[in-house]
């Protein structure tokens, strides 16, 4: 179901313009808005509805297979580390669903250039970084040359 | 000419260019920076890469994990599952390789914040099926793009990349990449020693079965506009198996995931009368294929098979059978949160159609096809293999480089390996990414050569869609018809119905046949010319025409792979309506020469190299 958005809830901020992956969200010239100004390249995949500070945007199921009458909202807390969705049938009944979306403060992730370099040898060898560690195994599989069967089927 | 002389050009020169910020665009960025240490790595995506890709929207499992610490599966063990799935047909090499990493990639995703299920019972990962764990992945694509933008030396989002640029004092040496800006119109040309080509493949090249507003709502992402084919393929890079594309049982219309259904919840299907249908079509299969079928479990293109058997024998719909499996509320709650989580569609189309999955079957439908390496199908550049285990015929280097020098892929671009996924993809990133810092490294301080009339004559032709637009709006008084172009969603159009019904679409139940192949051809050739005439409005409507060239490219490169008869389920060949392994146990490779327009074929064997 393509993205819409509520004229009297949006500022045109342009969040939704940054980060839609499609291109679709663009900014109004007139209203100074944004509006989906391509609903048949629209995925639903819910980035700009998440990302919309004002909770402006939201979705109305493709025309030519959805029913009109339904919802689902989504409620993305970063801080708190949630997606709350709330599922609205046509016929009025609804469901409710949490999920935890993350378990470590965001922008906590090191850069790999902060870590210990790599030595030559280890730059030859066939282990990506952090391995074999990070295999939780003594050490990365590989096939003897002996194993390696070179026929032809 | 104002249109090309006022235009800002803005140069980019790096170590390693990674093109596509998804997945393996972001493993590919996080090794370079790990081993590449003083090198200058810049990762270039259309959109954004917080949001990019295939996993834009959230994933709710992650297809491809060993397990290896607690003794699940073992590398060989997946390439055997692969091998099976794909009847026989895989880069073993590639896929063991991918293997034995995967775990590593998976545990650093934890490690930085991704949050994973656990079995309560074992406390390991709760495991979906053999291959599949469960994750809450709703940022999934957010915390691998951290990762990513933290090892950049530069991350340019919004830049659509049109072309790769050649070396031109070394041949068949790729040298950097040129595109534009989507918002600024600013032309930029990325000079690099090495290019990792992480881009999207392709949805949207066979029409699919929502053509009013829901054509968005194709299986694959829109977006996934077949870039990992068309900049190679223009290159003159070898592709595989371009003609293995993927057709997808899924839930109607919203095209929401089975895998959860399937293996984890248990449910089942049956076709429109409440019966079981699979095991009808066993002997008919049989006599197909040979005793593929009896594999277990059963490759996935022969499942479809049974499926579309049953439609045309007039027994549709076809249904899941949820109303059993949903009276366990965790269950219930597993299966809307894995539609949440990753195909929010589907939850739309049901809530809109008062399907409760509690209390009512949900159909299931057969898909247009899709043409990609990173899921169950395999399609995607010819690469070097590892060098401690690929055989001789498919190492010629550095591991992941194509047949260019110095171009690397990874994800939906590399062919022959598939049952990657997410994961897989990452981990083939980080692959292609230690092979580029070698191949950077040892080159030493040996300098491209890339002339300004290189990418000055790739400035007007990306550029031209506009003056096209402009020249030609004149003439007409209003309105999207023009005697002198057309507009990239009319070409887009053209080219689905061309591909739906002559290389095999929805439209003929997936058949085709030499004499099709060869008129659908002939279409796709006018088509091709009449790229020139395309017209852009705007610089999205410019993005849109430039995603259209790279869509065409790889679909003559398919329907060109199609004249080779392997894939019921996938496609039907009439002139073939037998599996004929003794002709086609085989790979297929093209290669286009841009100056001719010409492609050679070739046939290459499949070594097995695992047991």
């Amino acid at each position: 179901m393509p993205t819409f958005v509520y004229m009297i809830r949006c500022d045109g901020c342009g969040q939704c313009v940054d980060i839609c992956p499609s291109d679709i969200m663009h900014i109004d010239r007139t209203y100074r808005r944004a509006y989906n100004i391509e609903p048949n390249f629209c995925w639903e995949c819910y980035s700009c509805v998440k990302a919309c500070p004002e909770h402006a945007i939201d979705v109305r199921g493709y025309a030519d297979f959805a029913p009109l009458g339904h919802s689902v909202r989504v409620l993305r807390e970063e801080e708190k580390g949630t997606i709350s969705w709330k599922i609205k049938f046509r016929d009025g009944r609804e469901k409710n669903f949490v999920s935890p979306i993350r378990t470590t403060p965001w922008g906590s992730i090191p850069s790999p250039a902060e870590l210990a370099r790599p030595s030559t040898e280890a730059m030859q060898s066939q282990e990506l970084a952090h391995e074999p560690d990070a295999l939780n195994i003594d050490k990365l599989p590989a096939l003897t040359p002996r194993k390696v069967k070179q026929g032809v089927v | 000419m104002g249109w090309f002389s006022g235009r800002k050009t803005v140069y980019v020169d790096s170590d390693v260019l990674v093109v596509g910020g998804g997945m393996a665009g972001c493993g590919a960025t996080y090794e370079s920076r790990h081993w590449g240490r003083d090198l200058k790595v810049v990762c270039v995506e259309k959109a954004n890469i917080e949001r990019s890709g295939a996993v834009a929207q959230g994933l709710y499992a992650i297809n491809c994990y060993m397990g290896m610490q607690w003794d699940e599966n073992q590398p060989e063990d997946h390439v055997r599952y692969a091998r099976n799935d794909l009847m026989g047909l895989v880069r073993e090499d590639l896929g063991y390789d991918m293997a034995r990493h995967v775990d590593s990639s998976v545990h650093m995703f934890e490690k930085w914040g991704l949050p994973m299920m656990r079995d309560p019972e074992t406390g390991r990962y709760q495991r979906e099926g053999k291959w599949q764990i469960m994750i809450h992945g709703e940022s999934y694509k957010p915390i691998v793009a951290e990762a990513a933008r933290k090892a950049a030396s530069e991350v340019y989002n919004r830049i659509m990349v049109t072309h790769l640029l050649m070396d031109e004092a070394k041949p068949n040496r790729v040298a950097g990449a040129v595109g534009f800006n989507v918002r600024s119109g600013d032309f930029y040309v990325f000079r690099a020693k090495a290019v990792i080509v992480c881009a999207g493949g392709a949805s949207h090249i066979y029409k699919p079965r929502s053509v009013g507003e829901g054509m968005g709502r194709t299986w694959y992402a829109p977006w996934s506009s077949a870039s990992a084919y068309g900049l190679p393929i223009l290159a003159g890079a070898k592709m595989t198996q371009m003609e293995n594309r993927i057709v997808l049982a899924r839930f109607k219309d919203g095209y929401g995931p089975v895998g959860a259904y399937f293996l984890h919840l248990k449910t089942y299907t049956q076709n429109g009368y409440g019966e079981e249908y699979e095991s009808k079509w066993y002997e008919h299969t049989k006599a197909l294929v040979g005793d593929y079928i009896d594999r277990h479990p059963v490759p996935t293109c022969l499942r479809n098979h049974a499926f579309l058997q049953e439609l045309k024998a007039g027994r549709g719909p076809i249904r899941m059978v949820t109303t059993e499996a949903f009276q366990d509320p965790h269950k219930e709650t597993v299966g809307w949160e894995n539609f949440l989580g990753m195909t929010i569609g589907q939850a739309v189309v049901w809530a809109s159609q008062n399907i409760d999955p509690k209390h009512t079957n949900p159909e299931l439908i057969t898909s247009e096809p899709y043409v990609m390496g990173s899921h169950a199908t395999c399609s995607g550049a010819w690469a070097s293999g590892p060098s401690d285990c690929a055989p001789a015929d498919y190492q010629w280097g550095y591991n992941r480089m194509m047949t260019i020098e110095g171009l690397f892929g990874a994800g939906d671009t590399i062919g022959g390996s598939a049952h990657k996924f997410s994961s897989g993809s990452f981990t083939e990133g980080r692959i292609a990414a230690k092979a580029a810092v070698n191949y950077v490294n040892d080159l030493k301080n040996e300098k491209l050569r890339i002339s300004e009339k290189q990418y000055e004559d790739l400035k007007k032709t990306i550029f031209q869609p506009l003056e096209n637009y402009q020249v030609g709006r004149n003439e007409i008084v209003a309105g999207t018809v023009s005697p002198s172009y057309i507009l990239p969603i009319n070409g887009l159009q053209r080219l689905e119905k061309i591909m739906d019904e002559y290389t095999g679409g929805i439209n003929t139940d997936y058949m085709t046949n030499k004499p099709l192949l060869t008129r659908g051809l002939e279409l796709l050739g006018m088509l091709k010319e009449d790229l020139d005439h395309l017209a852009a409005e705007d610089l999205h409507q410019l993005q849109r025409a430039w995603e259209l060239h790279h869509r065409v490219l790889a679909s003559e490169s398919v329907a060109r792979h199609t004249l080779f008869p392997r894939w019921p389920g996938y496609y039907y060949r009439g002139d073939y309506p037998k599996l004929d392994d003794a002709n086609w146990h085989c790979f297929t490779l093209s290669r286009y020469d841009r100056q001719s327009g010409e492609w050679e074929m070739e046939k290459i064997p499949v070594h097995h190299i695992i047991d």
